[in-house]
């Protein structure tokens, strides 16, 4: 053994890690530099989460493409042919799926996120990290799932005729919108999950809910007059509106205009309340669940 | 700077239980059904009285410098698990502080994190993340890993497709290639085969002989024993011995023997559903009287009283184990899994009785834990149920006399073939 690797291999304790073990009281901050510290076990997890969905299936990572093309598939027949849903003019397929893009995106970011405690609890009673890079991962994890249908949606392009646009720049702002949305969302959903395990069951029938209530089958147009307002405070009908105005054009959706900002306004100030209180509840996770 | 690595001050956890709460007939039981999710939140809301809280540790304090190895032993629900948890920080503690100086790597078990879809390689990498590896020091000790594990062929392999024996050595050499300064250990010594268990054992010492400061909580007392320096007996939540280890482990052992003393209908340190007790057991050689003491190589009779069978109730089966006085098992009984000379006996009552032939065990002081079963659930289990002696004897025509348990506690009927010599 040389010099060197005797000194490492007995070298003092760094004393700038020192672990205090403590009871924390009230409100503590969002532990964001803590996530920032553990974020390569943030991409393991979301990596896991990925890998681990479709080994041992037999169409294997083809699921990723082939959801979203039923999905169009039976929506376009069903609320294309069968009942006609206006959809101002262009291919309802068209229609239906550039409204998938977010919609698919967030559910299953949200149904991921949600249970993402409950169904981690073998790691989350053995070891420390910061919880909520276990919703942060369920989230994320998501949008390969919107990666995959946007390139469905770009190889269906010149099959229609559809140009791209300008507007598409717009994109990775929806997106954001749609992922803050989903942790939102799933972090409040999480935080409930760990008491009560009542919203395994509620968390499929709030999103069957939401969906009805965001312009996935039907455009805004639709919607009365009055109602406009009202309806458009749920941050999935503007982002779902504005993922259509760009892929589109104008005659499908509009661009974000005050509304928009206001339920982006509302989402965020949510956001923070839920990240704050699944902070508070994060510290005895363990004896709940 | 000091020399300390953990200091624990004063910690406590409390915990809430609920409170049992019998019910009395169908239409009762629906009503309570119904109101259950205001009781709950009525519950919730207000502090918990006392014979609702659980106080899993109680003031507890202690000091470990550094390169010692502090085991820390008591029976079930002395709050060990507990410390572990609170200083792994799995969870907060109710007050107290305390400091751990260095980095923290806690096993609370053996391959934590492993996904059975993923393949060995990724799961080295995914386990060794969770335990709070980097991933460039994964990648520089990788092959060192596999090698400890002794799984090489199938590292490319699905670890569903592993044996769990499999498993866990690749989880152990994860976990045996961390390097923190101070090393937290629950129990995981008690898996997988000896030869592994060995490698294991000697893992840990090369830890604490390198300087590093290691927590061990265990009920293997002969591990513990070899293993740690230092011994800190719990009980109660409370700290009863901190000491050495030679110390806490008599003391614990003495504690064991002296609870066999009380009547066992009147002890409270059991679990199980209840509706069944055991409120005695006698321990006979052939002379049918109750000496709990035996001898090599002769029958031996263990006869549970058991306080009820109620009607409805179907006693699914009885079983104990006998320990040697290290805490190792040595031998293991269950009525459940039925021979042909199994017999059913109505005048026997509530007694259930186990009759050995031949007993193969080395003279010695043994003791048992006894479990019952009944409709689908564990009814009552005690541990430490009753203590018996075994006496010199012979197997077979082969005499067989007093040795340190060391060298095993059981002695196989067998013969010698020798060269002459002449």
């Amino acid at each position: 053994m040389t010099a060197s690797e005797f000194g490492k291999k007995t070298s003092l304790p760094d004393p700038s890690i020192t672990t205090v073990i403590q009871a924390t009281h009230g409100w503590s901050s969002l532990g964001l530099k803590d996530i920032w510290e553990y974020r390569e076990l943030l991409m393991l997890l979301i990596w896991r989460e990925i890998r681990g969905v479709y080994r041992q299936t037999a169409l294997g990572a083809s699921w990723l493409f082939l959801r979203p093309i039923l999905n169009v598939i039976v929506l376009t027949l069903v609320f294309g042919v069968f009942v006609k849903i206006p959809s101002n003019n262009l291919p309802y397929a068209l229609f239906s799926l550039s409204a998938l893009l977010p919609w698919g995106y967030f559910s299953s970011a949200v149904l991921r996120s949600a249970g993402s405690l409950v169904q981690n609890m073998d790691i989350i009673s053995k070891v420390y990290f910061p919880r909520m890079i276990i919703a942060v991962a369920g989230v994320l994890s998501g949008l390969v799932d919107l990666m995959a249908s946007f390139l469905v949606f770009l190889i269906i392009m010149p099959f229609f005729k559809l140009p791209l646009r300008i507007e598409m720049l717009w994109l990775p702002a929806f997106t954001l919108a749609a992922v803050m949305m989903a942790l939102m969302v799933g972090l409040w959903l999480a935080t409930l999950s760990v008491r009560y395990r009542d919203v395994a069951f509620a968390v499929n029938f709030l999103l069957q809910a939401l969906m009805y209530l965001s312009p996935v089958i039907y455009p805004i147009s639709s919607v009365p007059k009055s109602l406009v307002f009202l309806y458009q405070l749920n941050p999935m009908a503007g982002i779902i509106d504005g993922f259509r105005w760009a892929l589109l054009g104008p005659a499908a959706g509009s661009p974000p205009g005050t509304t928009f900002w206001i339920s982006m306004g509302i989402m965020g100030v949510l956001l923070v309340i839920g990240a704050f209180i699944f902070r508070r509840t994060e510290r005895t996770i363990v004896d709940v669940l | 700077m000091s020399n300390i690595a953990i200091r624990v001050d004063n910690l406590t956890k409390r915990y809430r239980i609920g409170i049992i709460q019998k019910e009395k007939g169908v239409k009762r039981s629906l009503m309570q059904r119904a109101a259950s999710p205001f009781r709950y939140l009525t519950t919730t809301l207000r502090p918990p009285s006392d014979d609702e809280t659980l106080w899993a540790l109680n003031g507890v304090s202690f000091e470990v410098d550094r390169g010692n190895v502090l085991g820390v032993i008591g029976r079930n629900g002395a709050g060990k698990s507990t410390l572990l948890k609170l200083l792994a920080r799995i969870t907060e503690p109710t007050s107290g502080v305390a400091t751990i100086h260095g980095r923290v790597g806690a096993l609370l078990e053996v391959g934590t994190g492993f996904h059975p879809e993923l393949t060995g390689r990724e799961n080295v990498f995914l386990s060794g993340a969770i335990l709070g590896m980097r991933r460039s020091e994964i990648e520089r000790k990788f092959d060192e890993i596999v090698a400890f594990s002794g799984v090489e062929r199938f590292i490319d392999t699905p670890i569903k497709y592993y044996s769990s024996g499999m498993r866990v050595r690749l989880g152990f050499a994860v976990a045996a290639h961390l390097e923190p300064e101070v090393l937290l250990i629950d129990e995981v010594l008690a898996v997988g085969d000896a030869e592994f268990q060995k490698k294991c054992l000697g893992k840990m010492s090369e830890v604490a002989t390198e300087g590093r400061t290691v927590l061990f909580v265990s009920h293997n007392m002969a591990a513990v024993q070899s293993l740690c320096n230092r011994g800190l007996y719990l009980q109660r939540g409370k700290v009863l011995v901190d000491g050495s280890i030679n110390d806490a482990v008599s003391t614990y052992l003495k504690m064991i023997e002296d609870r066999t003393q009380e009547d066992l209908s009147l002890r409270n340190d059991r679990s199980g559903q209840g509706s069944i007790r055991l409120v005695g057991v006698d321990i006979t050689d052939q002379s049918e009287m109750a000496a709990m003491t035996l001898i090599t190589g002769q029958p031996a009779k263990f006869v549970f009283h058991l306080n009820q069978i109620p009607t409805g109730m179907v006693l699914e089966y009885v079983d104990f184990t006998i320990y040697d006085l290290q805490g190792r098992p040595v031998a293991y009984f269950n009525s459940g899994d039925t021979g042909e000379k199994d017999t059913h006996d109505f005048s026997l009552g509530t007694h259930v009785v186990c009759t050995i032939d031949e007993l193969l065990l080395i003279p010695g002081r043994y003791r048992i834990n006894v479990g019952i079963s009944g409709n689908g659930d564990i009814q009552d289990h005690v541990e430490g149920a009753a203590f018996f002696n075994v006496e010199e004897g012979q197997i077979r025509g082969r005499p067989v006399v007093a040795r340190n348990q060391r060298l095993g506690s059981v002695m196989l009927p067998h013969h010698w073939t020798l060269p002459e010599t002449r």
